[in-house]
């Protein structure tokens, strides 16, 4: 149970690692921006050229970054074959004589090609993503997000309430998987047994564990609260930061590598033969 | 049951780089019948220690997925490991570990963070029908249920049928501890059963320690970080430092040895402070660990005193007379 980890921080010094989280969460939609503009190959391919300098420039092992896309294999597979049977192409495979078309399935060679063109962008969004969850602590993150979010606060959205909300709730996931691992221990102790018997068994097996768990997160929130409360927390709009966020050359030559990759991207589609 | 270990290593997550050394050539024998303390500091190994004699941690060879591996040649052989707890075997893959649980009671710290039923007469009942191999007569859970509350001392009729969540917190402990001696184990292992107790609770604890250990479980190991607590309740103990066993010694040991437990950085019972202190100032006194103990000796050392020098009349005294 333990070796649940939730965000999956590197801690390495690098430069990635030491660009704004706000640069960095919008460079990361520009980047999706990027990738969905291209409408070829060409693009793709910078935008891999951009994605293996983020991986370079991060000192994480590239074996972490592909870690993540394990998780979203299915996914890629999933969307793959259903684009290698349905894509609406004009020339049929032969292999052998034999035209690979059955009742509604048709595999066509532009089929394949859109097929990787399609596998080629799940997999540089979810590397992208995986960089950015790697070179960020979840808690930078939040405070990117709610500096960014900072035009909601003019309509009136408690834009720093719901960071704070998010900031404990990764906080707490540690202490409640520590918290889970002490209360099933002291069940199984009592006889409980997790692993075995159908799914009704299985879940009833739960309740021994979810109702302390539950009892002990009000208690901890309860405990938090007070303590806050007790340090005038009040969260009001003259609260200052104690780390603040802070724009530097680095996350200008990221914003501009930004910049050069979407009007490369653009100008590909314009200028160069397509390949689809 | 006797609770043998030999050579026992443990490592938490291993092969990562989160492995930790938990145990180190661990060698432990506990006898029937003992009450058995274990002391030590956060991180010696005491807790990993204890969640291996009911098979909550199980070492490598006793998990289902273990294959042995070929020694390396050349390789310094290490010595073999063994853990016996009475007939189980707990290196053994094919162990009935859940029938050796319903042997070795274990009460973690805060036990009380453990209810979960909608009464107090199913929380308790909660092991017992989980370690019935059939299900089970209601009057038999009954009676079973009856005993262990009655045993940590609560009226069985006035507290069945109430929420464990509306007791105190003293009660709601002493329910946990029921819910886990009603299977009538052999061993039970305590895991600090006195954390947060006011001195009243703890010194209540105690005493049904000893009942507990007189008429229902034959051996009693507990976990403790109140050294005077072990030394006046516990035959022997185990000081854990740095994943091993450092000494196994009677509360009489213990007394004397305080040089060795200043060194670990672990607390003296108060008796030996105050003996420590008197040796500084050149006074020796030989006793057990207990208050009454030291008391004894210091009165029979104070009383010898009077006997080596007799009264003598204070100059000047008969002067004024």
């Amino acid at each position: 149970m333990k070796d649940v980890t939730f965000g999956q921080y590197y801690p390495v010094d690098s430069f990635v690692h030491k660009c704004d989280p706000r640069m960095k969460i919008l460079f990361l939609i520009g980047y999706l921006v990027a990738v969905f503009l291209s409408a070829d190959f060409y693009g793709l391919a910078a935008c891999a050229a951009v994605l293996v300098l983020c991986v370079a420039f991060s000192r994480v092992p590239v074996k972490s970054v592909l870690r993540s896309v394990k998780g979203v294999l299915f996914l890629i597979v999933f969307t793959a074959i259903l684009n290698l049977l349905f894509y609406r192409g004009e020339t049929t495979v032969v292999i052998a004589d034999v035209p690979l078309r059955w009742w509604i399935f048709n595999i066509t060679v532009e089929g394949i090609r859109f097929m990787i063109f399609v596998m080629c962008r799940i997999f540089m969004l979810v590397m992208i993503s995986a960089v950015l969850t790697l070179t960020t602590t979840p808690v930078s993150l939040t405070d990117g997000l709610e500096s960014l979010l900072t035009p909601l606060k003019w309509i009136r959205v408690p834009v720093h309430a719901l960071a704070l909300i998010m900031s404990i709730a990764l906080r707490m996931i540690p202490t409640l998987m520590d918290e889970i691992e002490r209360i099933m221990n002291a069940q199984r102790a009592r006889g409980a047994d997790f692993s075995h018997g159908g799914p009704v068994k299985r879940v009833k097996a739960i309740i021994p564990v979810l109702v302390p768990l539950l009892l002990s997160a009000l208690r901890r929130a309860e405990e938090l609260g007070d303590a806050m409360e007790a340090r005038c927390y009040t969260g009001s709009r003259t609260r200052t930061r104690y780390k603040k966020l802070t724009f530097t050359w680095r996350d200008l030559l990221l914003a501009l590598l930004l910049a050069a990759l979407i009007a490369g991207v653009v100008l590909m589609n314009v200028y160069l033969p397509p390949i689809l | 049951m006797r609770i043998r270990a030999e050579h026992l290593n443990y490592t938490y997550n291993p092969g990562t780089e989160f492995a930790v050394q938990a145990l180190k050539d661990v060698s432990l024998t506990i006898e029937e019948g003992e009450f058995f303390g274990v002391v030590g500091h956060t991180g010696s190994g005491k807790s990993t220690f204890i969640q291996h004699l009911n098979g909550l941690i199980l070492q490598p060879s006793a998990q289902k997925k273990y294959k042995p591996k070929k020694p390396k040649k050349g390789a310094p052989v290490p010595p073999p490991s063994l853990l016996h707890v009475g007939d189980f075997d707990l290196l053994d893959k094919k162990t009935d570990f859940r029938a050796l649980r319903a042997k070795v009671g274990m009460v973690f710290q805060y036990p009380e963070h453990q209810l979960f039923a909608e009464t107090v007469f199913d929380d308790v009942a909660f092991g017992l029908k989980n370690f019935a191999k059939e299900p089970l007569k209601g009057e038999t859970v009954e009676r079973a249920v009856k005993d262990a509350l009655e045993t940590v001392g609560l009226d069985y009729a006035a507290i069945k049928d109430r929420s464990p969540f509306d007791l105190s917190g003293g009660q709601k402990r002493r329910v946990a501890i029921a819910g886990v001696i009603v299977t009538r184990p052999e061993v039970l292992v305590l895991d600090e059963p006195a954390a947060g107790l006011d001195p009243l609770g703890k010194r209540e604890l105690m005493s049904l320690l000893h009942r507990l250990h007189a008429d229902w479980c034959k051996t009693v190991v507990f976990v403790s970080h109140d050294m005077d607590e072990v030394a006046q309740n516990c035959s022997r103990v185990a000081v854990f430092a740095d994943g091993g066993v450092k000494y196994t010694l009677t509360p009489r040991e213990l007394f004397s040895r305080f040089g060795d437990l200043e060194e670990l950085g672990l607390e003296l019972p108060a008796a030996a402070k105050v003996a420590r202190l008197l040796h500084e100032k050149g006074i020796d006194i030989e006793s057990d660990c207990t208050p009454d103990g030291f008391a004894d000796a210091a009165a029979a050392y104070l009383s010898s005193l009077r006997k080596e020098t007799p009264a003598q009349p204070r100059d000047g005294e008969g002067g004024q007379a």
